[in-house]
């Protein structure tokens, strides 16, 4: 689907490579209306995404017609269901250009990294000689970015106080790009994984993973890239990214909440040891000890959840069928109109990257003189959902000197209307609080 | 529009022009409270005279809401005792609860006074706390202080 519409009036509305009408005509919740009648203009997709008709049938029609436990069973409902689940894992495995051997589901990217994170320190009282392989301990270091969300943040903390390792930091410049100045010094022969985000969720800002990816190799380091931002808005192949982890939620792609995935080299996945334990990742049970299965299975512990993995799978075909470059191209479009209209309302002052050079379709601003949350409030009324506060990444508001702020994220069914609203949606907020410049207190 | 009920003009006044606002001496006792949810914060002194809450003063960054509401707070509770001040602060804990019941509001006004503005802001469950947290900070600091005097 790759049907070019012109829209309307505006300088800088460019083209947008996919067309909204049919795409939100896909979407059953955009048809609903928000706060007394109004369009739903949502704005909130970095937060999670809304689904697909799709990937709502395709998990109904799991329960409906194939529900049974993933490998176990010897009865036809149980074949369908492992089939079904396993297919799923290819068609994930295709979208990102790996091996389904390498595709791990977990609950979310925030598990997907504890997971690794666990099994470093795991490690190092594996009892199999061939787990300690990536043991982390006292004197090594872990390296994180000033950006990184929570989620990639405070299990790799938490790994150091469990161990003694160290936690080091890439900062940030005033643009809120990586500082790689001291990257050569913050990576070292000590660094045993650095871990980072492909693109910022408060930012916008994407990363020059090569640099960083190449720096890590060059001293031995794994390398673990936090695709949540990324993988469901650009095309990502694991071959070029060059890391050795990528992980990603499925509810941040048009898909399911409660899935997500990690991928892994092979050789690395076998070598950690599990994280989680219990039925299904297991080899032989005696009363003495277990033995665990190969990846993926060793990190898949207890029944899955097989709708939502089936789910994620018609998220990846709706997502294949748009074409990633496609979606890329249509938020960049979208970046750019909506920074230049956004910068240019008196008192806005977007925090992040100000073009769209290397940088992707998740805006934050503050208006001055208007809290965040009252900012959001304003917008709700109008219809329009952003999100407002730190973003889960305290550090980076920190960084910046402001409490909050206000965030907009697109996806594949916003268009120039829904930025529109937005901008005009941030006028309305400044004259109801009566911030309008003009008419601002001196 | 409703935002009108929720941004009432004596909710706005009180935002624009805070009362009881700063830090001052002498304190009993002092805390700091953060809603961890949007990063707003309150750091929040009690100076009590016996039984009486003599000062109430406080520094803190937030939304509209959460800064309208420490300064209406402020008005209600300087000059009655610490069990007078916390039957208030439960009172506005109720009006918060009240999911925009005007029944609610009518009862309490006598009690709340000025705070009794804040009944709009009970049908927008996401932003209570946000008017919440100055009354959870006084109750931890009276308390504190109390524990501290007797």
């Amino acid at each position: 689907m790759t049907v070019t519409v012109s829209r309307p009036a505006g300088a800088q509305q460019v083209p947008l490579p996919l067309d909204v009408e049919a795409i939100r005509a896909d979407f059953p919740i955009l048809s609903r209306t928000v706060r007394d009648g109004r369009r739903l203009v949502y704005l909130d997709s970095g937060a999670t995404s809304q689904k697909p008709r799709s990937v709502l049938d395709a998990e109904r029609d799991f329960y409906e017609n194939h529900n049974a436990a993933p490998h176990r069973g010897a009865h036809q409902l149980a074949e369908e269901a492992t089939g079904l689940y396993e297919a799923a894992r290819a068609a994930v495995g295709r979208f990102i250009g790996a091996p389904e051997t390498e595709v791990v589901f977990t609950r979310n990217t925030t598990e997907a990294i504890n997971l690794v994170a666990y099994a470093l320190s795991n490690a190092a009282t594996a009892k199999e000689k061939a787990f300690r392989r990536y043991a982390v301990g006292q004197g090594d270091e872990i390296v994180v970015t000033e950006m990184e969300h929570h989620a990639n943040l405070v299990p790799w903390q938490q790994l150091c106080e469990r161990t003694g390792a160290t936690l080091r930091w890439l900062g940030l410049t005033d643009e809120g790009r990586l500082d790689l100045a001291d990257l050569g010094t913050v990576v070292n022969e000590r660094t045993k994984l650095v871990a980072v985000t492909q693109q910022s969720n408060i930012l916008g800002t994407i990363n020059p993973l090569e640099r960083i990816v190449a720096r890590a190799h060059e001293v031995g380091a794994l390398v673990l890239v936090d695709g949540a931002q990324s993988v469901p808005h650009q095309p990502v192949d694991v071959t070029e990214l060059g890391a050795d982890f990528l992980v990603f939620s499925g509810h941040k792609m048009l898909g399911p909440t409660g899935v997500g995935v990690l991928w892994g080299r092979y050789e690395v996945l076998d070598a950690l040891p599990p994280f989680l334990t219990g039925g299904s990742m297991i080899e032989v049970v005696r009363m003495e000890g277990s033995t665990f299965m190969p990846p993926p299975q060793r990190f898949e512990a207890g029944v899955p959840m097989t709708a939502q993995v089936i789910g994620l799978g018609a998220a990846v075909e709706y997502l294949e069928r748009l074409g990633m470059a496609n979606v890329h191209a249509h938020e960049e479009a979208l970046t750019g109109y909506a920074l230049e209209q956004l910068q240019a309302i008196p008192g806005v002052t977007v925090i992040g990257p100000p073009d769209t050079v290397a940088r992707g379709g998740a805006i934050s601003f503050t208006v001055e003189g208007i809290h965040p949350h009252d900012v959001g409030q304003v917008l709700d009324d109008l219809g329009i959902a952003v999100r407002v506060g730190h973003h889960c990444a305290w550090p980076v508001v920190r960084r910046f000197g402001v409490p909050a702020t206000t965030r907009a994220t697109f996806y594949v069914h916003t268009g120039y209307d829904d930025v529109d609203a937005l901008v005009e949606g941030v006028r309305a907020a400044q004259r109801f609080f009566g911030t309008t410049p003009e008419e601002a207190p001196a | 529009m409703q935002l009108q009920s929720m941004y009432q003009e004596i909710i706005l006044d009180h935002y624009r022009n805070p009362h009881g606002r700063g830090l001052r001496e002498p304190f009993e006792a002092e805390v700091h409270h953060v809603n961890p949810t949007c990063g707003d914060e309150v750091t929040l002194r009690v100076h009590l005279d016996g039984d009486t809450i003599a000062d109430v003063s406080y520094e803190g960054m937030g939304c509209s809401i959460s800064q309208a509401s420490v300064s209406a707070m402020y008005d209600l509770v300087v000059g009655r005792t610490v069990p007078e001040a916390l039957e208030t602060g439960e009172h506005f804990k109720t009006l918060m609860q009240s999911k925009g019941d005007a029944s609610v509001a009518e009862q309490l006004e006598d009690q709340l006074e000025d705070a009794v503005a804040f009944a709009g802001v009970s049908k927008y469950p996401a932003r209570i706390k946000c008017a919440l947290m100055s009354w959870m900070a006084l109750k931890d600091a009276s308390a504190r202080a109390w524990q501290g005097v007797n």
